[in-house]
């Protein structure tokens, strides 16, 4: 019943949103319910969830929004993109969780994902940030792939059409060349673009990261989201680093905020993530966070919460 | 028998030992043999060390270079390889010569006194093996190890990963090749001549194993002076004719036992009796108090004039010496430029210099933020050096180590120049030395507290615009704490929209 709904729904999005270009990403892209009409009732468009455990909070969501099944086939090769930027253990909550990186793993094994790998760009040293970050040892342990992405040699240059000010980018192969990708940020403070989420985590999917920052780092966050949207975008905010970020100097940046967003759209789940981290750190004006305004033009998804099916879930 | 010990040993010693500079994935990051080495032992002052060396040898000998010291086994590789192509060639007796070997060595002793420890470490064996394989092993072993890396990943498996290879300094690599074919050389076609001219492990090891209680002994009643020992001898110190061994020379191969068919030749304590090799000795005397004296004068004289012209001309950017080695005249003191820690640097943060430190630490690590910067809770380099070049720092202590401080330059900032966001350098910064502070409309600039800076290059390294660069500290400061922030309370928190 449930993928017959999706069928129906990705008719009804082809019909209802005049596609500009042909090519299987903008087929992928218009499941995503721009407006909420093209979504199934019952599916929300967006589920955030708190006061549970990060696998709890996942399985909660993913019901809400209709199951990992909405967004993955059988056979599908997967990529798995968690924040895994700095060399901090998972009570720093400088990288995504571990826990709910293990839970997410399996639900896409049970839904006959062929290949899952899992990989990020890291800032500090790679090795450390792997290790220490205490995802390797999960995503090992979950029975997917590890790759590697500290050397050029994986990334190859690839034209953004619908890019601002970034034209084109050294993305990483395994981003390229899967199927479906799902992007699981962690929500954190950042000094320059003030929070970073789910847009801002494409940065790890790029080589050269300083040219972001010459040239407009809201501008250019926007931008590379428009390259290969994920599927999926999952947020982890059960612990969050509330200020100094994104590092975070020390236990005391961090608040056990215990949530988690979850939505097909980058825009939604980031105004939501962005909403309730002003909420802790007051002195961030939700209006500042510019790549999120600024993907919105770029037609990556809706700030507007009130015109999509939004479910709360407090456990 | 003792000769295929020798080298069984040999060969374990010189494997571990390279697989020490060469490992990159952490499995010997311990690597003890580089700290029994006797020129870093003697500049880091191991007492404990040093007296097990030299009572080593006044037991056995020269052993410690014929299978402690890499250099001497790299040596003797060449050796054996000489003798596989000429399979006639042979060696012969030559007396040795005081002036040269206690020569080189004062040489060298003033020229540390007077601050130029870049010659000491230009000819201290382990040093300029340890180059040796930073510079030119290590590219050949990443080559294979990324060749060994693509093949794999096109299979699909990601067990091995590959590594950067660079080239750290033309200097340096022009140093180890230069040392490569000298040694080579020599050793191809003269066994241990640089053992027992140049070497300055090598004269002073051999002013102890002329007391050495094991030895080789000459049986005079089986010796038929065929001299098949003595055109086996390396070191060119056996005189079979009249039935001597210099013993200051004797590395303990054990070749000339193998090669007696009289089996005339032994090896084991020396019998209690006034003879030669101690009159020798006292021969020698008459040079070495010479050298000595020349030595003093020379030493009481040089280091002034010489630092002058070191500290003479200034470059406009202080160096940086990594974390743990105190100041850049402590490195200076004890840094022979073995490479240890810039082969082993995970960030590939240490390089060796060029004439950053001036003209006696010329080689030796200097910190560089082109391909990465220090981790803040690595201190890798700080636990290996076997010289005490780079003293052990533990993580919390090198958390409060500035060995350089940064400077923003507002002037160029991407935030002041284009009015747009950036705030890299403080994203990479650990202490928050660089932070973001409101600026015009929403946007953020970096502001610079250097009494936190750690100095790890971070914003050095990630700057778009190269608007922050970290300047050395010639002698290393204590970088402050930063203050607790405000805890913000765990609550229900409210979803926000």
């Amino acid at each position: 019943m449930d993928r017959r709904d999706f069928l129906k729904t990705l008719a009804a999005a082809g019909a209802l949103v005049s596609v500009k270009t042909s090519g299987m990403m903008d087929v992928m892209a218009s499941t995503i319910p721009v407006n909420g009409a093209a979504a199934a009732p019952d599916n929300a468009d967006l589920a955030a969830v708190m006061n549970g455990e990060p696998a709890e909070m996942l399985a909660a969501a993913m019901k809400e929004l209709g199951g990992i099944e909405r967004f993955i086939k059988k056979g599908d090769k997967i990529v798995i993109k968690p924040n895994i930027g700095w060399d901090r253990t998972p009570e720093l909550a400088g990288n995504t969780n571990p826990d709910l990186l293990a839970a997410l793993i399996k639900m896409c094994q049970d839904a006959g994902a062929a290949e899952i790998k899992v990989f990020d760009h890291t800032c500090d040293n790679w090795s450390r940030c792997y290790d220490h970050s205490g995802i390797e040892a999960a995503v090992k342990k979950a029975g997917a792939t590890m790759v590697y992405a500290h050397e050029q040699s994986s990334y190859e240059r690839v034209d953004i059409p619908k890019g601002v000010s970034l034209k084109n980018a050294q993305v990483h192969k395994a981003i390229i060349e899967c199927d479906k990708w799902i992007n699981v940020p962690v929500l954190k403070n950042h000094g320059g673009a003030l929070m970073t989420c789910a847009m801002k985590n494409h940065m790890g999917i790029v080589w050269d990261r300083r040219a972001f920052h010459s040239r407009g780092l809201h501008q250019c966050i926007a931008d590379i989201c428009t390259y290969k949207p994920a599927v999926l975008h999952i947020v982890d905010a059960y612990r969050t680093v509330a200020t100094n970020g994104p590092q975070g100097r020390s236990a005391s940046d961090v608040v056990l905020t215990k949530a988690l967003f979850a939505s097909p759209d980058i825009v939604a789940v980031d105004t939501a993530a962005g909403k309730f981290f002003t909420g802790i750190n007051k002195s961030i004006q939700f209006e500042n966070i510019e790549h999120i305004p600024d993907g919105q033009k770029l037609g990556l998804g809706t700030m507007d919460l009130e015109s999509i099916n939004v479910k709360r879930v407090r456990l | 028998m003792l000769r295929k010990i020798r080298t069984a040993v040999a060969i374990a010693v010189i494997a571990i030992l390279t697989f020490g500079f060469l490992d990159f994935s952490g499995i010997l990051n311990d690597p003890w043999l580089q700290k029994i080495q006797f020129g870093p032992a003697l500049l880091s002052l191991s007492v404990v060390t040093l007296v097990c060396l030299i009572a080593a040898t006044l037991i056995f000998g020269r052993l410690y270079c014929s299978v402690v010291c890499p250099l001497g086994i790299f040596q003797d590789f060449f050796n054996w390889l000489s003798k596989k192509i000429d399979k006639r060639k042979k060696y012969f007796y030559k007396p040795e010569n005081p002036w040269l070997r206690w020569g080189v060595l004062a040489v060298l002793i003033v020229a540390w006194l007077c601050g130029f420890t870049f010659l000491v470490g230009l000819v201290e064996p382990y040093s300029a093996y340890g180059r040796m394989a930073d510079e030119l092993f290590k590219p050949i072993y990443l080559f294979g190890n990324n060749l060994l890396a693509a093949i794999s990943e096109k299979a699909g498996s990601y067990r091995f990963f590959k590594v950067l290879i660079s080239l750290k300094s033309i200097s340096a690599l022009v140093v180890a090749l230069l040392t490569l074919l000298v040694i080579g050389h020599i050793s191809y076609h003269h066994g241990r001549t640089w053992c027992n001219t140049i070497c300055p492990v090598g004269t002073v090891l051999g002013f102890f194993s002329r007391f050495s209680i094991l030895r080789m002994r000459i049986d005079q009643d089986k010796c038929n002076h065929c001299l098949a020992c003595q055109r086996k001898c390396k070191a060119y110190c056996i005189d079979s004719v009249d039935q001597k061994i210099d013993y200051s020379r004797c590395v303990d191969c054990f070749d000339c036992i193998e090669a007696c068919r009289q089996k005339a030749i032994s090896y084991g304590p020396v019998k209690m009796r006034k003879s030669q090799p101690v009159k020798q000795a006292e021969n020698i005397d008459e040079s070495k108090r010479q050298f000595l004296k020349s030595t003093l004068v020379i030493a009481a004289l040089a280091p002034a004039a010489l630092e002058a012209k070191v500290t003479g001309k200034k470059d406009t950017r202080v160096p940086m010496s990594p974390p743990g080695s105190g100041s850049h005249s402590n490195l200076l003191q004890h840094c022979t430029a073995c490479h240890l820690c810039v082969s082993k640097c995970p960030s590939h943060v240490l390089k060796p210099a060029g004439m950053e430190y001036g003209l006696g630490g010329i080689m030796q690590p200097v910190m560089k933020f082109d391909e990465g910067y220090c981790n803040y809770d690595c201190n890798l380099c700080s636990q290996i050096c076997p010289a005490g070049a780079i003293k052990p720092l533990t993580v919390e202590q090198k958390h409060v180590t500035q060995p350089g401080h940064v400077v923003f330059n507002k002037d160029i900032c991407v935030v002041n120049v284009n009015r747009t966001s950036c705030g890299a350098c403080a994203e990479h910064c650990p202490v928050q030395a660089l932070h973001m502070v409101p600026f015009e409309g929403g946007l953020t600039i970096p502001e610079a507290n250097t009494e936190l800076c750690v100095g790890c290059g971070g914003c050095e390294f990630i700057c778009p615009v190269k608007a922050v660069h970290i300047e050395g500290n010639p002698t290393h400061l204590e970088a402050k704490v930063p203050e607790q922030d405000t805890v913000i309370e765990t609550q229900d928190f409210d979803f926000g929209f």
